[in-house]
């Protein structure tokens, strides 16, 4: 029973954070810098300055850990620097372990629409899986795909795709007060 | 039914020279579309009479809007009014037959246009100009004047059905995405617009991503993939309320792709679970649902047969996506595209010959189709991203998305016959994709 209640409380947890809106495109505030990887995740910051020099923040993990893998094309098996970042994300989410994150899939537009939501799928639950199997508790962790439908980078060639074939782990402190 | 044609296009060449009423003479107007149909039929449209005081505008509107419908398809050409010897007397008066077909109009439409407080009455008889005869009875149509485009449809419709013997698709619908912004901060909503790109209207805003609408069969309603809740989910809506719910699902992280059934009543659709991508089926009403796939591979992107036996769908089981068809309920499926590249998004036609689809390849997209069992496969489009066909209600036309690259990259509907000729944009303001071509409207 026990067990049941900490799981439905991590499950509300999850739902909160997915009231922060994973889809940081479309939301109310509109586009933000998070993909360049520098902004800040609102008000979902723990106690603490928050800053990118603060180890515990979400711009230390974005910044400094690395908050994304990246694949190649149709593909979702990750490659060594993925998993040597997935190791690290990994340790940063076992020691601040306040923290959920939902894993974002990604897909370049070299693909039909519906396939790449599917294929980001795919790239979110290899970073999930990975992360579990190094000790993240798998309740902490949710995916979501956007196939094609946010690309970070807007050129067409292989310089730009190869950027936007990506998963990104997105933090957010799973406290519901 | 090849030959006829023929006779009729050699007619229609010829009478450009000489005694053309004599070598027209027996062969009635009748256009058998064919993918050899490259001469277009010459028709007339003189301007629709006017039979009340103030309805000139309307009746030369109308009269335009039919014009452009026929001409539109690309199997016709129009003849233009400077060209004319003689005008139409009064609605349903004899017609100067000889005058006509001095000038090659093998079809002639006239039209009368009656405007009474905010009701119009639209009439429109058809003429075989080389037999001297009407095809066809006259018609008569009534509504609104607001509904003016509708009924100029209508009466394309009727014209095109009679010269042809197939179904026509201008009064018709097509629900799709309205785009707008940058590629990295496209904004997107659900919109309807008329088949040729008038009178939209937005059905969503665009604070969530929306993606893939369908019509329902009987274009009362729609479903589309919603990240409203903030990820994917399926939505219901109701076109003539602009209501929405979010449909239920069997269990899974993801629902999206969806795609009524024949009936209206059910809904199948695509769950991603543990990254991996299955297809289901749920009734909308009750929201039972049942598993029709259970494979390790990406299965989604599927379309009913219009007798609602099987389905198609993509799969990427064998390596890269290809076209399968398995039975309405399951079961093993058989692959039926083999061609170079990958292949996806495949729609079965209302005339259930062919499965239109998207084809990868080389670094370019095409829009093709082919026969059910995989045979004659044609690639009708070329470009470097097309994709997402929709089939007109009569099975003739395909309207897709075509998307420009780079950075400055934008979405726009095309339109290209099943032949692959009279590829065309659909005039939309803003980008637009993933069109979903509705039913003929009652």
């Amino acid at each position: 029973m026990k067990m049941t209640t900490k799981a439905m409380l991590v499950l509300l947890a999850l739902s909160t954070a997915a009231c922060t809106r994973p889809d940081r495109f479309g939301g109310a505030n509109g586009a933000d810098g998070m993909a360049n990887g520098g902004a800040p995740l609102g008000n979902t910051m723990p106690a603490g300055n928050g800053g990118a020099s603060d180890p515990r923040s979400a711009a230390y993990f974005q910044q400094t850990v690395g908050d994304r893998v990246l694949f190649v094309v149709d593909s979702s098996s990750l490659t060594p620097q993925g998993q040597a970042t997935l190791d690290a994300q990994a340790n940063w989410l076992q020691t601040n372990s306040d923290y959920l994150a939902i894993i974002e899939g990604h897909a370049d537009e070299q693909g039909t629409r519906e396939y790449n939501l599917a294929l980001g799928a795919r790239r979110a639950n290899a970073v999930r899986e990975y992360l579990a199997s190094k000790g993240v508790a798998a309740t902490r962790l949710r995916t979501i795909s956007y196939g094609k439908e946010r690309p970070i980078e807007v050129c067409s060639n292989e310089e730009c795709y190869a950027k936007n074939r990506r998963a990104v782990t997105v933090i957010s402190v799973g406290s519901l007060s | 039914m090849k030959n006829r044609f023929m006779i009729a296009a050699l007619a229609a060449v010829l009478a450009l020279g000489t005694s053309a009423p004599v070598l027209a003479q027996g062969s009635p107007l009748r256009l058998t579309i064919t993918d050899g149909v490259i001469e277009p039929l010459p028709f007339a449209v003189p301007t629709f009479t006017a039979e009340t005081a103030g309805a000139e505008q309307l009746a030369s509107d109308i009269s335009r809007l039919v014009a452009q419908d026929l001409s539109g398809t690309g199997l016709f050409r129009e003849i233009p009014s400077s060209a004319y010897i003689s005008q139409m007397g009064a609605f349903g008066s004899p017609v100067a037959y000889p005058d006509w077909r001095a000038i090659n109009a093998q079809a002639l439409i006239g039209g009368a246009v009656a405007v009474n407080g905010d009701q119009l009455t639209v009439k429109f008889r058809l003429y075989d100009v080389f037999t001297g005869a009407e095809l066809g009875e006259g018609l008569q149509f009534a509504g609104t004047t607001g509904g003016w485009r509708r009924m100029a449809h209508k009466v394309a419709d009727a014209a095109y059905s009679r010269i042809t013997g197939e179904g026509g698709y201008f009064d018709s619908r097509v629900v799709y995405v309205a785009e707008q912004g940058p590629k990295d901060n496209r904004q997107k909503r659900l919109a309807i617009m008329d088949f040729d790109g008038a009178n939209t209207q937005f059905l969503t805003d665009s604070s969530a991503i929306v993606l893939a609408p369908r019509f329902s069969p009987s274009g009362d309603r729609v479903l589309y993939t919603s990240y409203e809740s903030g990820f994917p989910r399926i939505n219901l809506l109701d076109v003539g309320s602009v209501t929405k719910r979010q449909v239920a699902t069997a269990e899974g992280e993801m629902a999206f792709s969806p795609r009524f059934s024949k009936d209206g009543s059910r809904v199948v659709y695509s769950i991603a679970n543990g990254g991996n991508t299955d297809l289901y089926m749920s009734d909308l009403n009750s929201g039972a649902s049942t598993r029709l796939t259970n494979a390790p591979s990406i299965e989604t992107a599927p379309s009913f047969s219009p007798d609602g036996s099987q389905i198609v769908f993509e799969s990427d089981r064998s390596g890269g996506s290809q076209i399968y068809i398995m039975s309405a309920g399951g079961g093993e499926p058989r692959r039926v595209s083999f061609g170079e590249g990958r292949y996806g998004t495949p729609v079965w036609s209302p005339r259930g010959d062919l499965i239109a689809f998207t084809n990868q390849n080389g670094g370019q997209f095409h829009i093709g189709v082919m026969r059910t069992d995989g045979s004659e496969e044609r690639l009708l489009t070329t470009s470097f991203l097309d994709e997402g066909p929709t089939w007109s209600p009569n099975g003739r036309v395909l309207m897709f998305t075509r998307e420009t690259q780079g950075a400055g990259g934008t979405s726009a509907l095309y339109s290209v016959d099943i032949s692959g000729r009279n590829l065309k944009e659909i005039p939309v303001q803003g980008g637009a994709s993933d069109p979903s071509w509705g039913p003929l409207q009652p």
